[in-house]
């Protein structure tokens, strides 16, 4: 084990790992955090905390985080390059490591185009990869970015996005390469819903033995209504719907398509369990935590390794 | 070159409110080349405020000179003549001519004509692109010759990010993906499985604005 993280731990031990994440409030109420958290408990081994996700102000992912593990929960800590500098990025690392953080998420971040505040500035002094870069440096030699040494170094295992769906195509594997030589220790990917590519991006993994060094945990968002999956296809960047995802939605007839969108949601997760190389899943139940225990239940995930 | 281009003239007539007098200096060099600074457009600024502020019923009298270049103090002292008789200089070279101005004339107010935009060329008949951001630590050997901290919307060292689509920037669907650009270029030169996969080191941007205001001394050229 390099690393203090729950989440190492179950996915060395070949458990089939599941993970959830939570949008943090825009405001400073702690407690939106603890219902959110209290609706996955006993079905998750670990949640993320976005960090200002699409650049919309929110209360910060390591602040949300400690309110997490005051509960018990293995959270994940995501940051983003596109709002520090290396000095600011360096010092939240060892903060959250203070704080008893374990994991940490490595991200560019949405563009600040996308978000609440478009007039500001972005910094992107570094980017995912060398974030990845720095927090296997801190871990494996006690360094900072400039060489010096660190007193107590932080210990995070180390995640990072992967998206199997944005172009070009061709430099998918090759990218998650790269991530595995800078130091990640697993991946999250985008929400899959093009099972088909999918399946192509994960035999290219499989073919170099990526998912050896890199844990894969294959990202699903269950589909609330067809108004979803058409806006999911058309509005947002890096995103794969296949129109027969949204065929099924609209033939499931009006008001079953929530519950179709679950129906396929779990359907994927016993997929992606049989499927090589895929570690674990990651749900992303936008502003629908409440139906992932009961996803989690139905595709016979449960129950979760204590620990 | 440097791209510019001139302000609303709601914005200028606001600047020039207080003035009178004022003379209107154009710029010979780049932002006459992207038709934003040069002697046509200063002509054509010159009527329209006019114009405005005769309807205003307070007439402007304005000087109109274009000069060789605004960046350079040999070219700024050709006004030295003429200058002290007007208000304000309105200039409409890019900054940095405006800033020459200022402090070439200390008594008389630089104002800018022009919002000046970025270093980069021109695609076609009235569309320009920017294509470098002056760094000062040149990467275009490694990228295919495309600049990924000027082409990639989040100045990724080793992009392409999660939202590249069809060749485009999730920021914008009309502006191309730097490393779309990149990888495509790399495949053209039969580098891309040489070089992708190498891990871009961090910057160092001691050589760009971050470093502070940036000056070169060539010890051979001074006298």
């Amino acid at each position: 084990m390099k690393t203090a993280s729950r989440l190492e731990k179950i996915l060395e031990s070949g458990t089939f790992a599941v993970t959830s994440e939570c949008g943090p409030p825009r405001g400073a109420d702690p407690q939106v955090i603890r219902e959110k958290g209290e609706l996955l408990k006993g079905s998750v081994d670990a949640i993320n905390v976005t960090d200002n996700q699409t650049s919309v102000v929110r209360m910060s992912s390591i602040a949300a985080c400690v309110i997490l593990k005051e509960m018990g929960f293995e959270p994940i800590v995501q940051m983003t390059t596109r709002d520090r500098n290396r000095i600011a990025l360096q010092s939240d690392l060892l903060g959250a490591a203070a704080l008893g953080m374990n994991n940490l998420l490595c991200l560019s971040g949405d563009h600040q185009s996308f978000g609440d505040h478009p007039t500001s500035k972005n910094v992107y002094d570094i980017d995912s990869i060398q974030l990845i870069q720095t927090v296997h440096r801190m871990r494996e030699e006690g360094k900072f970015i400039n060489g010096e040494e660190i007193k107590t170094p932080p210990k995070f295992f180390i995640g990072a996005a992967a998206n199997p769906f944005a172009d070009p195509f061709a430099i998918r594997v090759p990218r998650l390469a790269k991530k595995a030589a800078a130091g990640v220790d697993f991946v999250q990917t985008q929400c899959i819903y093009n099972m088909d590519k999918f399946r192509e991006w994960m035999k290219g993994i499989v073919d170099r033995g990526l998912h050896e060094k890199v844990k894969i945990l294959a990202g699903v968002t269950p589909m609330k209504s067809v108004g979803m999956a058409r806006y999911m296809k058309k509005s947002v960047p890096g995103m794969d719907v296949p129109d027969e995802i949204i065929q099924r939605l609209k033939d499931a007839g009006k008001g079953n398509a929530a519950k179709e969108g679950v129906k396929m949601c779990v359907e994927q997760m016993q997929e992606l369990r049989e499927m090589e190389g895929v570690a674990g899943v990651h749900i992303m139940a936008i502003e629908w935590e409440e139906k992932v225990p009961e996803m989690v239940k139905d595709a016979g995930l449960l129950p979760r390794p204590e620990g | 070159m440097i791209i510019g281009h001139r302000k609303p003239l709601e914005e200028i007539l606001q600047m020039v409110e207080p003035f009178d007098k004022i003379a209107l200096i154009g710029c010979k060099g780049c932002v006459a080349v992207c038709a934003a600074g040069g002697e046509k457009e200063v002509g054509i600024l010159a009527s329209a405020l006019r114009l405005a502020r005769k309807k205003d019923g307070r007439e402007i009298e304005i000087k109109e000179v274009t000069l060789e270049r605004q960046c350079d103090p040999e070219y700024i002292e050709e006004i030295e003549g003429f200058v002290h008789d007007y208000q304000a200089v309105l200039s409409i070279a890019c900054g940095v001519g405006v800033q020459y101005m200022a402090e070439r004339y200390k008594e008389i107010p630089a104002l800018p004509g022009l919002n000046t935009d970025f270093m980069g060329g021109s695609e076609e008949q009235g569309v320009w692109v920017e294509k470098c951001q002056g760094c000062g630590n040149c990467v275009l050997h490694l990228t295919g010759g495309i600049c990924p901290i000027t082409r990639c919307s989040k100045s990724l060292l080793n992009g392409p990010c999660g939202g590249s689509s069809g060749g485009m920037c999730e920021i914008n669907p009309e502006i191309a993906c730097g490393w779309q650009l990149i990888v495509d270029r790399l495949e053209s030169l039969g580098l891309l499985e040489k070089v992708y996969e190498q891990i871009m080191p961090y910057k160092d941007w001691t050589t760009s604005r971050d470093g502070g205001p940036r000056k070169i001394v060539r010890e051979d050229m001074r006298e």
